[in-house]
């Protein structure tokens, strides 16, 4: 039995600040905001600093996995550092990621997009990194300031997530 | 647990999931439509035989493999079922509750 929305406590929209352009952080933000619109939840992110590769036309199809400073590869920081060691580690990752059916970054932004997921510029970013509107995809809703976006949490049970 | 739906005795899990696929037809799916405050036309139901389709094939459904179906695009299926479309969706068709993220 579906239970009725309540007031308080359930997850209503999702606000997302994306700052990092490594690969497993654009996936993390990407998931999260897909994964709402499927549960009916709304969904919006606001890419700023970094996170504006990941809607940089140029940028979106070559982010990497980071191989030096994350633990988590367990290569030593050595290793990692070494040239070509970010692409290999970033192709292991995609394959497993294909197989698991999820989409290559432009693909993923186009289902955001279409899934109603509102994609949003920060400014300040952008003019720190000289990037004009028409440097960035097409579908981005616009270019925001961060009292702009705070604004769009307009309902009871919008959450916001930093990455 | 049981649920009474379109006056036929149906098996359903907590979230109204049918549990038992066999038991589905139209009038039940158009009662679990309605219960969903959806109105089902032509395109609704063409979604829905394609999702029973590849449940019966073991394909893992995704809202990506339903977008690149011929069938819906992905804007279009959020339309036809604006609640969480693959969610609903099943659960009109009478599948279980697709366990995927994207």
């Amino acid at each position: 039995m579906s239970k009725d929305p309540q007031p308080y406590g359930d997850v209503s929209k999702m606000m997302i600040i994306l700052s990092k352009a490594t690969i497993d952080n654009v996936y993390a933000c990407f998931i999260l905001a897909n994964g709402a619109r499927m549960e009916g939840i709304e969904a919006e992110i606001f890419f700023t600093f970094f996170g504006l590769e990941a809607v940089n036309k140029k940028k979106l199809n070559h982010l990497k996995v980071a191989t030096v400073g994350n633990p988590a590869m367990h290569i030593p920081t050595m290793l990692g550092g070494l040239p070509g060691m970010e692409s290999i580690a970033t192709n292991m990752m995609k394959k497993e990621m294909e197989k698991l059916d999820i989409p290559p970054v432009d693909e993923f932004l186009e289902i955001l997009s279409a899934s109603g997921v509102k994609l949003w510029g920060c400014k300040l970013a952008m003019e720190m990194f000289h990037l004009e509107r028409e440097d960035l995809l097409d579908e981005l809703d616009g270019i925001l300031t961060v009292g702009d976006f705070y604004k769009r949490a307009d309902r009871e049970g919008t959450h916001m997530l930093f990455i | 647990m049981e649920k009474i739906i379109a006056n036929q005795s149906i098996n359903v899990n907590d979230e109204g999931y049918l549990t038992n696929h066999s038991q589905w037809n139209r009038e039940i799916g158009h009662a679990i439509a309605q219960e969903e405050g959806i109105e089902m036309t032509d395109h609704h139901w063409k979604v829905v035989d394609y999702l029973q389709e590849q449940h019966k094939n073991d394909v893992p459904l995704t809202i990506r493999r339903v977008g690149k179906s011929g069938v819906v695009d992905i804007k279009g299926f959020y339309e036809l079922f604006p609640k969480g479309p693959l969610k609903t969706s099943s659960k009109i068709a009478g599948i279980p509750k697709p366990a995927s993220c994207i």
